[in-house]
């Protein structure tokens, strides 16, 4: 692996980048391995990296039925935040942010992790007390969030109409100005060439089509398109498709699936800064380093495993945008897409072990699932090396759903993710 | 010649001169000239920078699929748009364009400094650098980087236009109006069906516009389109997406190429359900990749038919073409006719038809088989162009100031990709074409992969002796994507087409990769040695060409984004001073301040004016169900968690519902009117999604039951009169309903007659004072109100909003679902134990109501708050600590859901979620707010007439 400087770039142009090395080998399976991960998404390659970086577990396998970071991972608008409710929930996202901070450097890999700070909007006086309430657990958590009057808010993100003739006025906003964006291609690629580096297999175009286990029920192996593979651990990690993984080791999981699309904008020149986001109008927004105004709305309201969404979602979504900032109606739509999300009955993820010895799982995590990449990935990873889970993963159990012990976000706060 | 201009020929108008400005120099163009063509005919070549490397760029195409010609158009305040495509922007008098992504100017861009440092800066080079010292991310290396990217600048004022858009159903849409788009037209107009036919263009003929020769046909076509009944035509409007069961949209762009904005919508969205889609979208020609081919005056050989055939404009004086494909040579025939001069033809084929040569021969052109094009001379423009033989690469120079490019066609699939029909590879043509349909729909003419443009040779790249480390042969124009990007991202390991297009960015410009996906594939598959079938194809994704957000918008803007609810009421609240607050999609009344008052003054006005004599509240926005039917009682016993059952007519009781998870959802007082016949109250929230969950549960889970639904919500308007002298005030008004207490108890309903109107009368309160909820139709609402407050005058009737609902509510106890409760609260946690029918065998959420968490201690409980000193109001969503003393992450136990100053009491009071709260009666809880910290005990909620005498008289 060549190190990734100023000076390599520059020394490798001289010679016509004719001797860059592969930034991971294409592997092909091994007959068994220690650990296997299902899905090559930025979660399941988190996974791999931190279970050879911290946990010493380098025979690793992730299995990714098409190309790596072709799923959610290369679907989602970005947005990184922890400005969570919960305790539970606030510790999760929080980890995440921990880590996103200086992961370039980590993974020698620039992810372009940018803390632009993200906005959310409070439009009623409903939305005021929600938000406060945020901010005020928030604050006890140690995690920055704070209230901006209107002309606060404008002044952070001078495109916003805060007229309060609006149709839905700006009453304020809370503000985490560690929130922000990255690169999600480069996360999936930075942590895939950081954990080759050490040891982990990366295979693409290598589906799943079975678990085997053994007669105690134990995990002992996959079957796949590309052969038979033995191993002890199973770490699956693959979003909207993890009930039908699930379902191979004959576990029913609480997910359903649902398209959800965003799209981006033609590029301009720099005119948005940040991140705001609006749950009453339904709508969010950053702009990328190409210059894109990158946009999102909720999911469409059918489960469905299509990649293909609803034209009206994309309207709503559109005049939500002009309303709040007015001065983009003449920017034009340039591309849009869907991703399939996993959604619990509860919108949290669920992150631990399961009833299937040797089987771990991270899935369900609906629309927000980006921003957690690496703390998912090391918690995975912590969970499979040790077989128990860590304790800031430990409340996102399976269980939770026979116990009733949910975290409820998205009811608590009327917050989407 | 003058100029550019040829002297004959074209559809523009050579007698309507127009007068429009590009980077504000004036020019001349006629009418029926696009930016491209008028600007091409006054000798201008340079059109734009490029993206990353600010490359000077000139016309590539001649329609939509541009990727160079970007230039931002300025109509007067709030109407700047940027990234519009020259080639598709009409001229008119007072056009003002501007030039792109440079600064100074366009022919002195400092930006340029990318192209000499260009060997830095690969695909994906910003991943292995700008990294160290790591704060220097965000404040150096990333506003950087922002700043040199993006296009045009965006737009700073608010757009004044407005939008519209309307639905359209029919029988057969055809999209593309070219020569197989009008036949299909043509042979189904004799039927009755309806059709509909759309172009992207400002007339109907697509390539039959280049070819007069087609034109009398055209024109023929056109009128008996135009004649017929049921074909509507729909020119200037892009078929941009292809959605579920044949859903289509489109925008038409209806004013952008009028000199004036007129009151009229810029842009219509089409939303078009068709029974049958026949695509007919042509193809594109596709460039050639070679050292210098985005030189100003290189461009596809078609477009320079189209500039010289439809506009008259010659693209050059001395043209060059390099060809893989026969459609080359005919374009230049068609050029050479048409009087532009041709200086020779390079083909990389060995052999050609003997046609072909014997047609050059005859025009004098000459011709150079086995040979490429291995260089471009010139800056702003072509100055000459070096030749290679591709055996002994034995070179020669031709000077030209153009340089034609013919590499075969691609034909358009991105509207058949977008409904999910398969694709399969022609190897003759080197493309995609249309293969198993997913949708009703069928591909014609040239983007089914039929078409006489003659043959050709697929080429990756043209051959040449240069080392191809060292040359800038471009593949994705605007992002500025080189043949040696391509092969970097496959040298480093990434080989999936989807993972090379988002290494490399190609394909991911404006253009979406109308020009560069098949020659990206092509030089990945040469790369890989694999077919270019292993490696994948990108998804074609919507829209086929940029639209603007306010198209995709239409009407819903400013007011007409979710239109605000409100009551018959509301306008007497808006002349009478109310400050409104918006709930839900609702206005609803907050307060009715007096002269001089604040917010706080009014509120406790309107609270002492209800405890005390008699208050006037719109209540209209609570949601409304009837529910009838035989079964309606079982269904509301299986519905709620309270028995329903033994409910008398005539009798009303507070109902509770449960998700299935079991937490509160909603609540409402409901009324038996009969024994099949029920009206049901929500919150003003959840009055849709209450009404959804039942019809959910009665057509998948309780088929069975014989009971409808109806939404009621906006068919009563309801005024509710609260306050000692209640009854006195309504009694001379009412007629048919016996009001004394006997007769009229607490939770009962009675209908009769309110000043002559119909009326629902509930007696009910949510303030715990003695109350009535009339309910009238709503066209009377007002009419009733008003007699209402004449008469109360002489009981100082006082009007009161929701804030003072909220205090006098809150006084006696009562929770609001969604401020009190939060999706994550049992019956038993919010203190309604009472509420839940402990015989009944089942209703919607009693099964998670046992799971262990439910049942276990320490849960969030709804408790009562007073604080230590009677003066502070707590904040509404503080949290509260046991405490307060610990380091930050501190152990949080709950929060407070309401707080008020009650005038009433002289106090403030707050309810509160605190873990085990039910238990802690009396208890000290802290309130660590910043700067200060409260103290308060825990108590139960009800603060005001905690036996309810007031209630019942």
């Amino acid at each position: 692996m060549t190190h990734h400087s100023a000076f390599s770039l520059f020394a490798k142009a001289l010679g016509g980048h004719q001797d860059w090395p592969e930034q991971w080998p294409d592997a092909a399976p091994k007959p068994a391995y220690d650990a296997i991960i299902v899905g090559g998404g930025g979660h399941g390659l988190g996974a791999a990296y931190y279970l050879a970086k911290k946990y010493g577990i380098t025979n690793v396998a992730v299995l990714e039925k098409g190309w790596i970071g072709g799923g959610n991972t290369g679907r989602n608008t970005t947005i990184i935040r922890s400005n969570y409710l919960y305790d539970e929930s606030a510790h999760l996202y929080d980890h995440a942010v921990k880590l996103w901070d200086g992961l370039s450097q980590e993974l020698n890999y620039n992810v372009m992790y940018s803390k632009r700070g993200v906005m959310m909007l409070a439009h009623n006086v409903h939305d005021v007390q929600s938000l406060q309430r945020h901010i005020n657990a928030n604050r006890l958590n140690g995690v920055d969030n704070e209230w901006l009057t209107p002309q606060q808010a404008k002044d952070y993100c001078p495109p916003l109409n805060i007229s309060p003739d609006a149709r839905h006025p700006v009453l304020g906003a809370a503000l985490q100005r560690r929130g922000g964006t990255a690169r999600h291609d480069s996360v999936a690629w930075g942590y895939a060439r950081a954990a080759a580096a050490l040891g982990v297999d990366i295979i693409q175009n290598c589906a799943v089509t079975a678990i085997r286990r053994g007669a105690d029920g134990a995990v002992e192996g996959v079957e796949t398109t590309r052969g038979p593979i033995a191993t002890k651990r199973i770490g699956v990690s693959a979003a909207g498709n993890t009930s039908v993984v699930m379902q191979m080791a004959g576990l029913d999981f609480p997910l359903e699936s649902y398209p959800l699309q965003a799209l981006v904008s033609e590029p301009v020149k720099p005119t948005f800064p940040c991140v705001v986001m609006s749950n009453t109008v339904h709508a969010y927004m950053s702009q990328s380093d190409k210059g894109e105004l990158v946009i999102g709305a909720g999911t469409d309201q059918y489960v469905s495993y299509s990649q293909r969404g609803a034209l009206h979602i994309i309207e709503h979504t559109l005049a939500a945008i002009c309303e709040i900032f007015p001065i983009y109606r003449r920017m034009r739509m340039l591309r849009t897409w869907g991703g399939i999300v996993d959604v619990t009955p509860d919108r949290s993820p669920i992150l631990g072990k399961t009833p299937v010895k040797g089987l771990y799982v991270n899935c369900g995590w609906g629309t927000g699932g980006f921003k957690a990449t690496p703390g998912a990935g090391d918690l995975l990873a912590y969970t499979m090396a040790k077989d128990e889970p860590h304790p800031i993963n430990a409340p996102f159990n399976l269980d939770r759903f026979r116990n009733g012990r949910l975290i409820d976000e998205a009811a608590a706060a009327a917050v989407a993710h | 010649m003058s100029g550019y201009r040829l002297e004959n020929g074209g559809r523009i108008d050579r007698n309507r001169p127009v007068e429009f400005r590009f980077d504000g120099h004036s020019y001349q163009g006629f009418a029926g000239d696009t930016l491209a063509s008028a600007l091409l005919a006054n000798g201008v070549s340079l059109f734009g920078r490029s993206f990353k490397y600010h490359r000077p760029r000139g016309i590539m195409a001649a329609g939509s699929e541009e990727p160079n010609a970007l230039i931002s158009v300025d109509r007067g305040a709030g109407r700047f748009t940027p990234n519009l495509r020259a080639t598709s922007v009409e001229i008119h008098a007072g056009l003002n364009a501007f030039s792109q992504n440079r600064w100074p100017s366009l022919k002195r861009d400092f930006g340029a400094i990318n192209d000499r440092l260009g060997m830095f800066f690969p695909a994906g080079f910003y991943n292995k650098t700008f990294m160290w010292p790591r704060s220097f991310w965000e404040k150096l290396y990333e506003p950087a980087i922002r700043k040199m990217a993006g296009l045009g600048d965006a737009p700073t004022q608010e757009d004044p236009d407005i939008y519209a858009s309307t639905y359209a159903h029919c029988d057969l849409l055809i999209v593309g109006a070219g020569p197989a788009g009008i036949d299909a037209a043509l042979e189904a107009m004799g039927s009755n069906k309806r059709i509909i036919l759309i172009d992207e263009q400002d007339e109907l003929g697509g390539g039959a516009l280049a070819d007069p020769a087609l034109w009398p046909w055209l024109e023929r076509s056109r009128k008996a389109l135009t004649d017929a009944s049921n074909v509507t035509i729909l020119t200037r409007t892009t078929a941009f997406g292809y959605y579920h069961d044949n859903f289509i949209g489109a925008v038409q762009r209806l004013t952008d190429h009028m000199p004036d904005n007129s009151d009229s919508p810029r842009e219509k969205l089409w939303r078009v359900r068709a029974g049958e889609v026949v695509l007919a979208q042509g193809a594109i020609e596709r460039p050639l990749v070679f050292d210098g081919n985005d030189t100003p005056g290189v461009m596809l050989s078609s477009a320079a038919k189209v500039f010289a055939n439809r506009y008259g404009a010659a693209v050059g004086k001395s043209v060059a073409l390099m060809t893989a494909h026969d459609s080359g040579w005919h374009d230049v025939f068609a050029l050479a006719k048409a009087g532009v001069g041709i200086k020779a033809i390079i083909d990389v084929r060995t052999e050609v038809s003997s046609a072909l040569l014997d047609e050059a021969n005859r025009l004098g052109i000459n011709v150079h088989l086995n040979h490429s094009v291995t260089g471009v001379n010139g800056r702003h423009r072509v100055t000459s162009i070096q030749i290679c033989n591709n055996d002994d690469y034995l070179g020669a120079r031709i000077d030209c100031d153009t340089l034609l490019m013919a590499g075969g066609w691609t034909p358009s699939v991105h509207l058949w990709s977008h409904s999910k029909g398969s694709l399969a590879w022609r190897d003759e043509i080197g493309a995609y074409v249309p293969d198993q349909p997913n949708e009703n729909v069928r591909c014609v003419g040239a983007c089914s992969g039929g078409w006489d443009f003659g043959s050709g040779v697929i080429v990756d790249m043209l051959p040449t002796p240069k080392d191809q480390s060292r040359i800038k042969a471009f593949v994705d124009f605007q992002n500025d994507v080189t043949a040696k990007d391509i092969k970097l991202a496959v040298r480093e390991g990434f080989r999936s087409i989807e993972h090379i297009k988002r290494y490399t960015t190609n394909g991911m410009a404006t253009d979406q990769g109308k020009t560069s996906n098949l020659n990206g594939l092509q030089i990945a598959s040469t790369a890989l040695a694999k077919p270019v079938t292993d490696i994948g194809l990108t998804s074609f994704r919507p829209p086929y060409t940029p639209q603007t957000f306010g198209a995709l918008a239409g009407h819903a803007k400013g007011a007409l984004f979710q239109p605000t609810r409100t009551t018959n009421i509301d306008g007497w609240a808006a002349e009478n001073g109310a400050v409104f607050e918006l709930v839900a999609q609702w206005r609803r009344a907050r307060y009715f301040p007096k002269m001089g008052e604040d917010m706080h003054a009014a509120v406790n006005r309107e609270c002492v004016a209800v405890r005390s004599s008699v208050g006037i509240f719109d209540a209209s926005t609570l949601g409304k169900i009837e529910v009838v039917g035989p079964d309606a009682a079982e269904f509301l016993n299986r519905m709620y968690t309270n028995p329903w059952k033994a409910l008398e007519p005539g009798r009303c009781r507070y109902g509770l519902l449960l998700k299935e998870d079991g937490f509160i959802t909603d609540d409402g007082v409901s009324a038996r009117l009969a024994p099949d016949r029920f009206h049901l109250t929500t919150t003003t929230g959840g009055a849709a999604r209450v009404l959804n969950m039942m019809e959910d549960y009665l057509q998948t889970e309780w088929p069975d039951l014989d009971v409808w639904l109806t939404s009621t919500t906006e068919q009563y308007a309801v005024i509710a009169l609260q306050g000692p002298n209640a009854r006195k005030l309504l009694e001379p008004l009412v007629e048919g309903i016996d009001l004394s207490a006997d007769a009229f108890p607490h939770m009962a309903i009675r209908e009769g007659t309110i000043c002559g109107i119909p009326t629902r009368l509930f007696r009910v309160s949510f303030t715990g004072e003695l109350g009535f909820e009339i309910n009238v139709p709503t066209a009377y609402g007002r009419a009733v109100w008003e007699q209402l407050m004449a008469e109360g005058a002489k009981f100082d009737i006082t009007p009161y909003g929701t804030e003072a609902m909220h205090v006098l509510r809150a006084e006696k106890g009562f929770i609001i679902v969604g401020q009190d409760t939060d999706g994550t609260i049992t019956p038993f946690d919010a203190g309604l134990d009472w509420a839940v029918g402990k015989k009944k065998p089942d209703f919607v959420g009693k099964r998670s109501m046992a799971r262990p968490d439910i049942v276990a201690p320490g849960r969030k409980q709804l408790v009562g708050l007073l604080t230590d000193d009677p003066n502070v109001v707590l904040e509404e969503g503080a949290q509260i600590v046991a405490d307060p003393r610990q380091p930050i992450p501190m152990t949080m136990i709950g929060h407070v859901t309401s707080s008020y100053w009650s005038e009433t009491l002289g106090r403030s009071i707050a309810f509160a979620l605190v873990a085990g709260g039910h238990e802690m009666m009396g208890g000290t809880l802290h309130i660590p707010m910043p700067g200060k910290t409260h103290e308060a005990k825990v108590s139960g909620m009800v603060f005001y007439d905690a036996e309810g005498a007031r209630l019942h008289v």
